[in-house]
């Protein structure tokens, strides 16, 4: 049954009429036409639909959307600044060009943005340790791997 | 893509390549004539540009000054838009900002076939290369004469022409006054020199990458068209299985916000307007149709090596050399051994995605296929369409490494959207989808036996390879389009693809004065198509894991063994490369380091690769601690373009050589997903290091997968370095290391 919904994204609020069972992941996308998060496998291990949640790193393609009341969700999107300014970790996946096909890239952004803010200098084992739910398969992970190590030196 | 990517009739080229006089490192080697003239005059026209030889096909003049190339390729990921813009930017002096690469979309760009076999450089790239410099010299003629000077006079630069001493400046646009080039491109064609280039051979960075952290829609799966709808296909339990019957009525009471049912034969697909109400239609679709079972019954339970082997085989041979006469002599002088790799999956992070409109008698489709045209052809042959009546554009979807599921989810799309004319429709496959109906790359046997002679060289070498076909690529035929099997009126695949890819890399690229070479090829149980590399990931595996088997025998250190029998010089050079890259790297008690080389195709381009490994001997537990290559890929376009890839190739093949395994029971494929199918994770991924020579005056042989292809051997040496166990079956099985 679709009810009127508001949810607070990307710091703002949004009204969608939506089945409150829909899985947040296709609310972002189709109703609020986000690209950030993106589907890839719909059982929450690959990461690629990830978004924060309350700060933390988490997938969105089963979550419930009506139990999204009361929580800040941030996508991709909105890890950019409002005036359009890179934040510190999407800028060092460019300078580093951490991408193949890029389709997990938003997932790895949001993890990698999750864990620098807990821990604003991890080691390598840590990085690795908080980036480990995130599938690529274009083997770019060396490449994200230095490039939070460079977000985490240069913020 | 049949056949290699090495075109002998680049004949000076070839010569060039022929003299042998070679620089070793990161230098520019140049032939004496290019240093008299600062030009290469070319003597033949790049396939692609032969084929399609006006100028207005490749390259058009924008009213802004700026130039739009059109490639009949496809990015995927491998960042084919900056490499070609780079191309066409030196050779026509304009500022890399100043071109844009429209990729592949009948109709509009040129058919360049498949986005495949690492050939994109060699082929659209150079055509590219070659159609700029034509351009070049056409707009200087035309800028000579609308100054009544020589283009001798005239400078070109930043986009703009002038003459030398004056202050005036032409756009490209302003010369030609609203109009194209046209001519058809004709050599002689003088081509830049590379020491004048600004920007080929250097890591320029892509620009999509910022694209991609903006979260732009630069994905088919981001298309929103006005009214789109949501559809998702609704696959029977086995390959054969038949739709019996389905009660739509029923169904469409159980699900909300249901459009449309899409039945024809056993092709069952459900659309609506909310893309979870499509999935859970599909959902509740899967309980309410009843399929026969499937009359093929799968090798469950027995061993696929033994199995795949006693598969009724087309056999041939692929190479003759010597007599292997006195290869079976009991003096203690021959090995042999037997290898095996299985089925193994593409296994894209984005499930593959189609979008299509069928509008006033044409059929568009929006895919993320690796041969747009191919496919076109295929499709528009399937739903009974003239060609013209069906328009396909290219756009990026998730890495694809080969022919996965992306011209089925496409053609799934466009099944739904001939039912529902002027409705937009979007269908993505889902992960199980993916994972149970792409094509998979074969599995795959080879047996190897060799004798050393009194020197420890190698004398006799004998090797035989069983594969499926390593091609079911659209190629026009709509009997390889997934869905064209369940319709009323089905389709059937072609008996036999290309086989050519199961022999790839057969040959040893060493110097063997007695070899025999046999093939046979069988219809194994799953679905195949092109996986990166195709048959000589598993062929090198088998041949490199010998080299090693070999140099123990002969008591030769791995890397002087393989220089032993290697003559061509750049394989040597790659090989030394890597040499000195691990030479004062240092191993712990468990662990060891292996190598491995092979030049693609034997052909295309030289990688070496090594690998050190730890081993843990109480649970067979292997780690990849860290993985070199050395990698001569003849020209470079762009250098961070080739490591990226590489670095991709040794992390891919060495989950593939750890971990992965499809699998399947007696009716259908039984790994659906990323738990019963796990591919590597940061936690267990090695760092990488990537050497590349760079071969400045000679073709360039593109890089997509020779890094692949000998990942394998160099871990499974690695392993034996480390703890004695000798690997022979893929995936790497931790009893097998225990044990």
């Amino acid at each position: 049954m679709e009810k009127d919904l508001t949810l607070k994204v990307n710091g703002k609020s949004r009204t969608v009429r939506v089945d409150p069972a829909t899985p947040l992941l296709y609310v972002l996308r189709n109703k609020l036409q986000l690209n950030g998060p993106k589907y890839g496998c719909g059982i929450e291990v690959c990461g690629a639909c990830m978004v924060l949640m309350d700060g933390q790193a988490m997938p969105s393609c089963r979550i419930p959307v009506g139990e999204m009341a009361g929580r800040t969700i941030i996508t991709l999107e909105g890890i950019t600044r409002p005036n359009g300014e890179l934040h510190p970790v999407q800028r060092a996946f460019v300078q580093e060009q951490a991408a193949q096909c890029g389709y997990c890239l938003n997932g790895m952004v949001v993890a990698a943005v999750a864990l620098l803010e807990t821990n604003k200098k991890p080691d390598d084992e840590t990085i690795r340790a908080g980036m480990d739910r995130n599938l690529c398969r274009c083997g770019t992970h060396t490449r994200i791997l230095k490039a939070v190590k460079r977000a985490a030196d240069e913020a | 893509m049949k056949g290699t990517t090495y075109n002998p009739q680049f004949s000076r080229r070839k010569f060039i390549s022929s003299l042998g006089c070679l620089t070793i490192g990161f230098s520019l080697f140049r032939p004496a004539w290019a240093e008299a003239d600062n030009v290469l005059l070319e003597d033949t026209l790049p396939g692609s540009l032969r084929r399609e030889p006006r100028l207005d096909a490749w390259l058009e003049i924008l009213a802004d000054g700026r130039v739009r190339v059109l490639t009949g390729k496809m990015e995927l990921g491998q960042g084919i838009r900056t490499a070609i813009a780079q191309v066409a930017a030196d050779e026509l002096d304009l500022n890399l900002d100043q071109v844009e690469v429209h990729l592949v979309e009948t109709g509009r760009t040129p058919n360049e076939g498949y986005t495949a076999g690492s050939g994109s450089m060699e082929n659209s790239a150079m055509s590219v290369r070659y159609a700029a410099a034509y351009a070049r010299q056409k707009l200087l003629d035309l800028a000579a004469q609308r100054w009544k000077t020589e283009p001798g006079q005239l400078l070109m630069a930043n986009g703009k022409i002038s003459q030398k001493g004056k202050k005036q400046t032409l756009t490209f646009a302003q010369l030609l006054d609203g109009t194209q080039l046209k001519d058809e491109v004709k050599l002689p064609i003088k081509l830049k020199s590379p020491d004048t280039y600004r920007y080929v051979g250097k890591a320029i960075p892509r620009t999509d990458i910022e694209q991609m952290v903006r979260a732009e829609a630069i994905y088919v799966q981001d298309l929103r068209l006005p009214g789109m709808v949501h559809a998702r296909v609704v696959r029977p339990p086995a390959y054969r299985s038949q739709l019996q019957s389905f009660d739509e009525k029923a169904f469409a009471e159980k699900v909300p916000g249901l459009l449309k049912t899409v039945i024809n034969g056993s092709f069952l697909a459900v659309v609506a307007s909310d893309e979870y109400q499509a999935i859970q239609a599909r959902e509740v679709a899967l309980k309410h149709a009843l399929w026969s079972g499937s009359p093929i019954v799968l090798p469950e339970g027995e061993n696929l090596d033994t199995y795949i082997r006693k598969l009724p085989a087309r056999s041939q041979k692929v190479k003759e050399q010597g007599t292997l006469n006195d290869l079976d002599q009991a003096d203690g002088k021959t090995l042999k051994a037997s290898y095996f790799k299985p089925y193994q999956m593409h296994g894209s992070i984005g499930p593959s995605c189609g979008v299509a409109l069928y509008k006033e008698g044409t059929l568009h489709v929006w895919s993320h296929s690796q041969g747009i045209y191919p496919f076109r052809d295929a499709l528009a042959k399937m739903l009974g369409l003239d060609a013209e009546k069906v328009h396909i554009t290219g756009v990026p979807g998730s890495g694809c490494y080969g022919h996965n599921g992306a011209d089925d989810a496409a053609t799934d799309a466009a099944l739904v959207a001939m039912a529902m004319p002027g409705t937009p429709v979007r269908l993505q496959w889902m992960r199980d989808d993916e994972h149970a109906w792409e094509p998979y790359g074969s599995a795959m046997c080879m047996d190897v036996e060799a004798r050393l002679d009194e020197a420890g060289k190698i004398s006799h070498w004998r090797y035989a390879v069983w594969s499926d076909s390593h091609s079911s690529r659209p190629g026009g035929n709509p009997g390889n389009l997934l869905a064209s099997w369940y319709l009323s009126k089905p389709f059937v695949p072609p008996a036999t693809g290309y086989f050519g890819g199961g022999f790839r890399n057969s040959e040893p690229y060493y110097n063997i004065p007695n070899q025999r070479i046999d093939a046979h090829a069988f219809e194994g149980p799953l679905r195949v198509s092109s996986l990166r590399s195709l048959g000589a990931y598993a062929n090198i595996f088998a041949v490199e894991s010998f080299m090693d088997e070999l140099a123990v025998k002969a008591q030769k250190d791995p890397i002087e063994f393989r220089l032993a029998h290697s003559t061509d010089e750049r394989a040597i050079a790659v090989i030394q490369k890597l040499q000195e890259m691990i030479k004062n790297e240092k191993t712990d008690k468990n662990e060891g380091i292996g190598v491995a080389f092979a030049r693609y195709k034997n052909v295309a381009s030289y990688c070496a690769v090594a690998a050190k490994v730890a081993v843990d001997k109480n649970s067979g537990a292997v780690k990849v601690l860290h993985m070199w290559a050395a990698l001569d890929a003849g020209e470079v376009i762009n250098l961070d373009g080739i490591i990226n890839q590489t670095e991709g190739c040794l992390i891919q093949a060495a989950s593939w050589t750890l971990k992965e395994e499809v699998q399947f029971d007696t009716q259908q494929v039984s790994t659906r997903d990323w738990l019963s199918y796990p591919i590597l994770r940061y936690s267990e991924v090695p760092t990488v290091e990537v050497a590349v020579i760079s071969r400045p005056e000679l073709p360039p042989l593109g890089a997509g997968e020779a890094g692949v292809v000998p990942t394998a051997a160099a871990i499974v040496n690695a392993i034996y370095r480390a703890n004695g166990k000798r690997i022979r079956h893929l995936p790497i099985d931790a009893k097998e290391i225990t044990g």
